[in-house]
């Protein structure tokens, strides 16, 4: 613990998200328990954990959909000083520049694809709704016509143009997960979570994938915390590893650090260390 | 390619407008050749596609599940009519207790009071959106049956606005053709035009996963709030020219009946359809009219039936049970009529056939 | 005076909570509102009136063939209009619902007419008698009092026996409980079948206090004992019964209280339902559930 807290003062100065002790109560259940933790600017770092350690409820607290119990999160835009975003709306979070996945994909499945990104770019999105009623407001229709153009670009770089006009829902579910990654990136982010981005993938594609998450950093400018239960894709892409346990921050650092850590291995590696 | 579709644009714009002509000529021949009940069912299906409409943009397209249609008509109609009647009808009509002062001078032209209908239907839908939009699904429903039917009762005791049970009577039955339709095009020139925006995604991604639509950034309760109240909108102003059509308007006249039949538009023309609704709209109202013989009494030789008041309802009501159970998505589901589709079928139908060596007797038999 | 609109409330509470019941156990156990619950009470109430005052069948009997068509009709509604639409959204199976509901009301108008009919009241139930200084009439306590037995009757049942318990655990998780080997079909027919009774006991009692049967009598009660029912906390027994007392004394202590006010007598239950969508929508007794993300 106290080995977490030093390098977590160091990361401080430069980092795009803190959680400062945030812990979440449902009742009689701690769900995540004092928990302090930052992401620094640009990095690729992971949360991992046994089910039901609290990580997809540390998403939720970073994108607004639970209000902690106490203690504070807080997000760097880039280019700008730091803010509070506790207890704001998970869309004014967004706005803020926060994007996510699912762990079991929520995409819109009555829309297109072409439709699922481009309601992404709407929080980016000037001109106002009653704007595109007449066509009397030439701005806004430019506006429309640079986010469909902007959207198929994601497409193509998604490598899902050629779905564009199919509906979300009969996607293939690789294509599934990636659609899920533009829509994200539609919302222009500058820090990115992915809730198991490898989840259902054959290890060719999570090797893919692997690589793709390096290249969505550099390339979108981001920082990214993602949660997975592939330990290869973990060990391999993230920069440094956040371990919960029963809501409990129990070990960080990276790869060869977690691999070597006895209460990891206890908590999480035990049950998994064959596939390590 | 490039050229081809907008080869297809300028042939679809062309095909619209003809549409739009041979519309506007049937309206204006219409009076010429057809008796004044058959003019005044022509007038209802438009009426009660305005209606249809707006309901389906609240439930079809932004996913709240509404009863509360029947209330907004409504305030639309008594609105429209308190604005449309004259001082000295008003100053007659109030036997029970006498008009409000400030009402009884209060006058505006046809158009502007429907306007006003549809300002005032909006204005109530926005105000109470805001506490009953946080429920979702089924109580949402029975949050607005239940504001309809507060409405109905304050609208039934408060005489001196609203002439209490007696109701308000000799409304100018203003609504014509030209005004039925004309208010139905700018309706659906707006709902196509909005749910073919961006906005028009946003709508159908908060009814699809409000959770992911937040999390997108939207700001799914002032979306919902938004559709809500242009939805209401449509409602206000259908109410009130329903008032200026039948010309005598009364609490009893916007129960759950109302908004049942509405409801029925829309699911049976296609929840999200903008044509379904349309289609809806035609195949109901020419239906309630049609399906009046069942309630009026039959003589055939000797034989005598006396009218079976209810009747109507009860082949709606089935109908209704069997399009949920058999066919949820309506008509047209959540597709939309399109001109490349319509003249694709001759080719679709030919290579039916053409192909009709390898079995495929499934297809044929439906 | 304050006696008697005491037990006048008592009447018309514990009619409401009986209906409320039947919404509720539904509600718990397939999360939808059964919008023909109202219309069921209508037939109890018809078929009394046929069987007793028609066919001059004694009241018991007529009581009984009364209760037994309410629940067959209740019975028919579930495997006509619900039962295909359990893995349907739920707002279809509640269109369908209204649908079911119209179509009762007005097969009924058909074949009833929309003429209300007057309820003879069989002379002991109305005679009144004198405690003290107030009058009773014998209806105003047989009401409560049979309510009251019915709804122990239940609880103990839902409390206490092996099917009661399988109902409970249905409407906790209803996958989970049909792995566990219950039929879980049959645990809804039962459902249906017991709030059908009660309400057509609700109905029976509701003609004759107010004595009269029409197609729409079940209309307003219906929706009224719904919002009893939320009120209580949808899915509890003792809550529905609880929301129903209290609509039937809010209603009748407000109007005692305040005559101007008895032309918006009805609207009470709904100002009622929109506070308490807003302040507590879990009702009285109600749990709370959250939603995954």
């Amino acid at each position: 613990m106290a080995n977490s807290n030093k390098l977590s003062k160091s990361a401080e100065q430069n980092a795009v998200l803190t959680l400062g002790d945030v812990t979440i109560r449902f009742g009689g259940l701690t769900a995540v328990n004092g928990v302090s933790m930052s992401v620094k600017r640009g990095s690729i770092v992971g949360l991992i954990g046994p089910n039901g350690a609290g990580k997809t409820t540390a998403f939720n607290v970073i994108t607004g959909f639970y209000k902690p119990s106490s203690g504070y999160v807080e997000f760097t835009p880039p280019n700008a000083p730091p803010m509070k975003i506790t207890g704001l709306d998970p869309h004014k979070i967004c706005k803020a520049g926060i994007a996510r996945t699912f762990q079991n994909i929520r995409l819109f499945g009555n829309g297109t694809v072409l439709e699922n990104v481009m309601t992404g770019a709407y929080v980016r999105q000037k001109s106002k709704w009653w704007m595109n009623i007449l066509p009397v407001f030439p701005g806004a229709i430019r506006e429309e016509r640079e986010i469909r153009r902007q959207a198929a670009v994601l497409l193509e770089r998604l490598d899902l143009i050629r779905f564009m006009n199919a509906h979300a829902a009969s996607l293939p579910y690789g294509a599934q997960r990636r659609l899920e990654i533009a829509r994200a990136l539609a919302t222009k982010p500058s820090f990115l979570l992915l809730d198991e981005p490898a989840a259902g993938m054959n290890p060719r594609e999570s090797a893919e994938l692997l690589g793709f998450i390096r290249t969505l950093r550099d390339e979108f400018d981001l920082s990214i915390l993602l949660i997975e239960h592939d330990m290869k894709v973990v060990m391999g892409v993230c920069e440094r590893i956040w371990v919960l346990d029963e809501g409990r921050l129990i070990a960080d650092g990276d790869s060869a650090a977690i691999r070597g850590n006895p209460r990891v291995i206890e908590a999480y590696l035990g049950k998994e260390a064959s596939h390590a | 390619m490039m050229s081809a579709s907008s080869g297809n644009r300028i042939r679809n714009n062309i095909l619209t407008l003809a549409a739009a002509a041979l519309l506007a000529v049937s309206l204006w021949l219409a009076p010429k050749y057809l008796d004044g009940y058959k003019i005044r069912i022509i007038n209802l299906i438009a009426i009660n596609a305005i209606l249809g409409l707006s309901l389906n943009l609240i439930y079809g397209m932004a996913g709240m599940f509404s009863l509360g249609h029947a209330g907004f008509m409504a305030i639309g109609a008594y609105v429209s009519a308190l604005l449309i009647l004259t001082p000295e009808q008003k100053s007659m009509m109030w036997i029970l207790d006498p008009i409000a002062p400030w009402l009884l001078n209060l006058h505006a032209p046809f158009y502007v009071s429907l306007l006003l209908a549809g300002i005032a239907a909006a204005f109530f839908g926005w105000l109470i959106s805001l506490p009953i939009l946080r429920l979702g699904g089924d109580y949402l429903g029975i949050a607005t049956l239940g504001f309809s039917e507060i409405l109905r009762i304050l609208i039934a005791n408060l005489t001196p606005i609203t002439n209490g049970p007696i109701g308000l009577k000799g409304i100018p039955a203003h609504t014509n053709l030209w005004v039925s339709y004309g208010c139905l095009l700018v309706l659906l020139i707006a709902v196509i035009r909005l749910m073919g925006s961006n906005f028009g995604n946003v709508m159908r991604a908060v009814r699809d996963d409000e959770i992911a639509a937040e999390t997108m950034g939207i700001n799914t309760f002032r979306t919902k709030a938004l559709a809500f109240t242009i939805g209401c909108f449509g409602a206000g102003v259908g109410g009130a020219l329903m008032g200026n059509i039948i010309t005598t308007i009364d609490a009893k006249m916007f129960t759950i009946t109302q908004t049942y039949n509405i409801l029925m538009i829309v699911v049976i023309g296609g929840l999200g359809s903008i044509t379904g609704s349309i289609l809806g709209s035609v195949i109901i109202t020419t239906m309630l009219e049609w399906l009046r013989f069942v309630e009026n009494p039959i003589t055939i030789g000797a034989f005598k039936m006396d009218g079976k008041p209810g009747m109507r309802m009860v082949i709606f009501s089935i109908l209704l049970v069997a399009v949920i159970i058999f066919r949820r998505e309506g008509i047209m589901g959540m597709r939309e009529f399109s001109w490349d589709w319509i003249l694709s079928r001759p080719a679709a139908i030919r290579n039916r056939f053409a192909s009709g060596e390898t079995p495929k007797g499934g297809d044929l038999n439906g | 005076m304050f006696m008697q609109h005491f037990i006048n409330a008592l009447g018309l509470g514990s009619l409401y909570g009986l209906i409320a019941i039947g919404y509720t156990m539904v509600y718990g156990i397939l999360r939808l509102i059964n919008f023909a619950h109202g219309d069921i009470f209508m037939l109890g109430a018809y078929f009394v009136f046929f069987a007793t005052i028609q066919y001059k069948l004694p009241w018991a009997l007529g009581v009984f063939i009364a209760v037994m068509g309410a629940i067959l009709s209740g019975l028919l509604v579930d495997l006509i209009a619900y039962k295909p639409l359990r893995d349907a959204p739920r707002i279809s199976a509640l269109i369908s619902a209204i649908g079911v509901s119209f179509f009762i009301e007005n097969a009924s108008m058909v074949a009833f007419t929309a003429r209300p009919q007057a309820v003879i009241q069989p002379k002991q139930l109305v005679e009144a008698f004198s405690v003290g200084d107030i009058r009773l009439v014998p209806l105003n306590i047989i009401v409560p009092a049979i309510s009251f037995v019915l709804v122990g009757m239940l609880l103990w049942m839902i409390y206490r026996t092996k099917r009661g318990l399988a109902m409970r655990s249905i409407s906790h998780d209803i996958e989970t409980t049909r792995l566990m080997g219950v039929s879980v079909n049959r645990i809804i027919a039962l459902t249906f079948a017991i709030g059908s009774g009660l309400a057509a006991v609700a109905g029976i009692m509701w003609a004759l206090r107010y004595p009269k049967v029409e197609p729409l009598m079940g209309f307003t009660p219906g929706f009224k004992a719904f919002i009893a029912a939320v009120f209580g906390g949808v899915g509890s027994v003792p809550g529905a019964m609880l929301g129903g007392l209290a609509l039937g004394f809010i209603e009748i202590m407000s109007v005692a209280f305040f005559p101007t006010l008895s032309g918006y007598k009805d609207a009470f239950a709904f100002v009622l339902l929109v506070i308490i969508l807003l302040v507590k929508p879990t009702g009285l007794m109600g749990e709370k559930s959250e939603d995954k993300i």
